[in-house]
């Protein structure tokens, strides 16, 4: 504990506001407001290249990780960009139990499942740090007043078939439609204990839909796989006609390439996703996490996350992918973080009683 | 392991000096080094089966486990599984071994070569290429079908997402561990046996029923007893095939209890049942086998004559291959393809070709050359620590060597009784708190391998043990030779392929193991099988491909090596050590 907030202390560059929120922090947890933002400095990059790594812990489609690092590598050379690429609800499970034996590897993280950062913000295993971008351009729904993190992507998770499979007059148009047994055998859908798309979205379509939704959905030989990022995968392939929920991104990009998919976005609203990213406290490359931070927060870099991404921004200052649906158009779910940092073991309990895994 | 590594070769100088037998402290080193690997983790282990999640001592793990259906269920499952398994595997391994070692069946050392070859595949990049195989509609075998048949699109021929289809596809990776025991034991079978009999005018079928099939059966135990043991220990292979089916399987169940929040005390719960069923299987085999007598390879022995199979040559061949298409051809076929295919459910041609797989792989993805490199260095440091430390608890055990040896024996055996995740979690448990805080090294990685390791290796080179008879080193000993004098000298040559094939052994197993690692590993210390695994979940089969080829192409080069180093050692040393 001690050290924690000594790392802390320092990280803030404020001893004497430290001093008072380390005496404060055996009675409330949170930190009072967010430091002064930042920019990049000539001297945090010269610091940042003497560390000359960092480790960035995402679940965002492996592939788009790996761009997003060399994106960083090219965009400053001699910092060597790590991918720890895996499902949030793992990653999360996997940093606990690092944190739980002062192991520390994890410089920067983004989780698909906000509520990650409700939950290690309430154990101050955050530094906080506020990028120029984030406090310029960023709205206040997409930041934390206490600077710990903010929205680093933003995606949906729609509905998608494979076009030759299904013909585009029959495809589901909502959730309600995937009840039909005609699509009983036919649909793949990812793991809300495994996944921080299915958890946020299980919370949000149980709120909407009710659990009785997910109980007649289990009853339509679901293929159960883990990852967001693989329904799309697995109905492109034609394994199952339709995905239940998965990351949009993916299919933006598909489609980009052509590839035979459509996406559908529900009548009943579309499951919105917020991922965002933060310093882990006890960073082993505090610099280097720093610009990480900092660059992966500004126009430029999240437009690449657009571009090559298919990824969604909570920047004003980019533009919607050229093959996407603006985002602007369409219905989403609302987004409850902090419900779902209470509630996720109830929601995971709930879903596997129904889906037996 | 330093400890009794350090010991044996001093001992060895010790006693020709003073000819002191120190086989007493070497077992005491060994006890308290199996105690720290096997005792430590399994304690806490059942420290956390029977406490609540205050650390207040209880039942109600176990009054969860028999009465929720959600640990019900998998329990059943997991016995159905690893029962068919076992079934299968010596169904298919039986007839094979014995038409691969007493018969003159054609190909017969390629058989066996391939066999060894279906074994370096980890299974559960078997179950990712079963699924490219015989998933329900991407499958390629069931889009040959419906192509060949005009089925419908939604019909298929194999659906690997089910029960069948799991059992089948552990079968593949299991039955290559039956087939060597088999084909190894017939092997070592004295031929005159086989000749008395048709000497006194049994024929050909009537030997097999009488001689050969008796001297097998044991061996035959053993492997049913493996072949049931790896299923009931699988990890990776269920987590692939039977969540998409909608069940899960003992150990899957466990790993869903270690996601966030973690139970490990229902998880050391569930284990528990797994152990004692195991301690009761190993009891039985043990009862079955100490009744009888044997040791039949003296210090001479004929070689066994082939049986002629006369027109049935060509079709023996024919089965043994069709058999070996299942763990090797088709799945390699389909690891090729997806590999170098744009769409992993499209055959692989000129437009569909691509090399962005492997440019991905081995250009992009940041974890590869670290894991790589991980996997290589415990792999070596496994098989040749725990080769050593196996050989030795082997022997103490074989020869009865000091006063409990009995324990050793259990000891060694006991982690096959323990899931690998189980394992994992007990190690975790131990050695995230001092004096020992071995977690995000290597070290904790390589303890966790060896102590998957040992129960094969020990069991391997335990019935090699059994098949050389003590005389020739007790003749040794009556010479005045110490005991570790006699070890190296009579026993050492006599088991050298035994121990060479062991070292492989531990070599493939440790780079197949996932289902330990999947719990140990940080991002420092990643290793292949949990990167493979983390793609598999994220569904990137064309990394999964490049890297399962890779890893198998570079396994195959390093036993090739071990193999033929240990070829160059056996033509120094006389084969026929009476003669």
């Amino acid at each position: 504990m001690t050290r924690k907030l000594t790392r802390r202390r320092v990280l803030a560059g404020s001893t004497t506001a430290l001093m008072a929120s380390g005496m404060a922090s055996g009675f409330v947890t949170a930190a009072k407001a967010a430091p002064p933002a930042e920019s990049i400095t000539p001297q945090l990059i010269e610091a940042a290249k003497k560390e000359g790594k960092v480790t960035w812990y995402s679940s965002v489609d492996l592939a788009l990780a790996e761009k997003v690092a060399k994106g960083f590598e090219a965009r400053y050379p001699g910092i060597a960009c790590k991918v720890e690429r895996s499902g949030a609800e793992r990653n999360f499970q996997r940093i606990g139990q690092e944190y739980a034996s002062k192991i520390y590897n994890c410089d920067v993280v983004n989780s698909s499942d906000a509520a990650h950062f409700i939950i290690w913000k309430r154990q101050s295993m955050l530094a906080a740090y506020v990028p120029e971008d984030v406090a310029r351009d960023y709205p206040e729904a997409h930041k934390d007043p206490d600077g710990m993190f903010a929205s680093w992507r933003i995606t949906l998770s729609p509905i998608a078939y494979n076009t030759k499979l299904v013909k585009a007059e029959e495809a589901p148009k909502s959730f309600a439609d995937l009840l039909d047994p005609k699509w009983s055998g036919k649909m793949v859908k990812a793991h809300p204990g495994y996944s921080g798309v299915v958890m946020t979205s299980t919370q949000q379509l149980s709120r909407d839909l009710g659990w009785s939704w997910f109980e007649k959905l289990s009853k339509q030989k679901i293929m159960q796989v883990q990852s967001a990022t693989e329904p799309p995968k697995k109905m492109l392939a034609g394994e199952r006609a339709i995905m239940v929920d998965g990351g949009e991104y993916l299919l933006i990009l598909m489609k980009e390439k052509n590839d035979p998919i459509e996406i559908v976005y529900p009548t009943e609203g579309t499951p919105l996703i917020s991922g965002p990213s933060g310093i882990m406290a006890n960073a082993p490359n505090p610099n280097a996490a720093r610009l990480f931070q900092a660059w992966s927060f500004t126009a430029e870099a999240q437009q690449l996350n657009i571009d090559v991404a298919g990824l969604r921004s909570a920047h004003p200052k980019t533009r919607d992918h050229a093959g996407a649906r603006k985002f602007s158009d369409i219905k989403v779910l609302r987004e409850e973080p902090a419900v779902v940092a209470d509630k996720a073991d109830e929601i995971k309990a709930q879903y596997t009683k129904y889906f037996k895994v | 392991m330093a400890v009794a590594d350090a010991k044996i070769p001093r001992s060895a100088r010790d006693d020709r000096r003073r000819l002191i037998d120190l086989s007493g402290p070497a077992l005491a080193a060994v006890v308290a080094l199996l105690a720290v690997m096997i005792v430590l983790p399994m304690g806490w282990l059942v420290v956390y089966a029977f406490a609540t999640k205050d650390g207040q001592a209880t039942l109600g793990n176990f009054v969860t486990l028999f009465t929720d259906p959600s640990f019900v269920d998998p329990l059943l499952a997991t016995l159905l599984l690893s029962v068919s398994v076992s079934g299968l595997c010596c169904l298919v391994a039986a007839p094979m071994g014995w038409l691969a070692a007493r018969t003159d069946m054609p190909l017969a050392r390629t058989v066996r070569t391939l066999v060894m070859a279906s074994l370096v595949t980890p299974p559960f990049v078997g179950a990712v290429a079963w699924e490219m195989l015989a998933a329900p509609n991407s499958g390629l075998l069931n889009q040959l079908w419906r192509l060949v048949t005009g089925a419908p699109s939604d019909e298929a021929l194999f659906d690997i997402y089910t029960m069948q289809g799991l059992i089948f596809a552990i079968a593949c990776y299991t039955f290559p561990y039956v087939f060597i025991l088999v084909a190894n034991a017939l092997d070592r079978m004295p031929g005159e046996l086989e000749d008395a009999s048709s000497m006194l005018g049994a024929g050909t079928w009537a030997t097999a029923r009488r001689i050969t099939i008796p001297l097998a059966l044991p061996t035959l135990l053993a492997g049913a007893l493996v072949a049931f043991l790896q299923a009931l220990n699988q990890f990776g292979s269920p987590a692939i095939l039977a969540i998409p089916a909608g069940f899960h399987t003992l150990t899957t169940k466990i790993w869903s209890l270690f996601q966030f929040p973690p139970k490990p005390e229902l998880a050391a719960a569930t284990s528990l049942p797994l152990l004692l069923l195991t301690v009761a299987l190993l009891r039985s085999q043990a009862a079955i086998l100490g009744r009888r007598g044997y040791a039949v390879l003296g210090g001479k022995y004929g070689a066994p004559r082939p049986i002629r199979l006369g027109a049935w040559r060509w079709a023996a061949a024919a089965f043994a291959l069709l058999v070996l298409a299942m763990p090797l051809f088709l799945p390699y076929a389909a690891l090729i393809n997806t590999a170098f295919s744009r769409i992993s459910s499209q055959l692989l041609g000129p437009e569909t070709f691509t090399l962005h797989n492997v440019v991905f792989t081995f250009w992009q993805l940041s974890s590869t050359l670290p894991a790589l490199q991980n996997t290589f260095l415990l792999a070596t440091a496994t098989a040749t620590l725990g080769g050593v430390l196996a050989l030795l608890i082997a022997y103490i055990v074989a020869r009865q060597a000091v006063v409990g040896h009995r324990i050793l024996g259990f000891l060694a055996t006991s982690p096959l009784a323990i899931p690998g995740i189980v394992l994992g979690v007990g190690l975790f448990l131990a050695y995230t708190r001092p004096p020992l805080t071995l977690y995000g090294t290597l070290w904790i990685l390589l303890i966790a391998f060896i102590t998957v390791e040992l129960p094969q290796a020990y069991q391997q080179l335990g019935s090699a043990f059994h098949s050389v008879h003590p005389e020739l080193e007790e003749a040794s000993r009556m010479l005045g030779a110490t005991r570790l004098r006699a070890l190296k000298d009579i026993t050492a040559p006599l088991l050298r392929s035994a121990a060479i094939a062991t070292w492989c052994f531990i070599f493939v197993g440790v780079i197949r193991e996932l289902s330990a690692a999947v719990i140990l590993f940080t991002s420092e210390t990643k290793v292949l099988s949990v990167l493979i695994f983390d793609l598999k979940e994220s569904g990137d089969v064309g990394a999964i491909a490049v890297l399962s080829l890779t890893m198998v192409i570079l396994t195959t080069v390093v036993i090739v090596i071990a193999n033929r180093i240990g070829g160059a050692y056996e033509a120094r040393v006389p084969t026929r050590v009476g003669a």
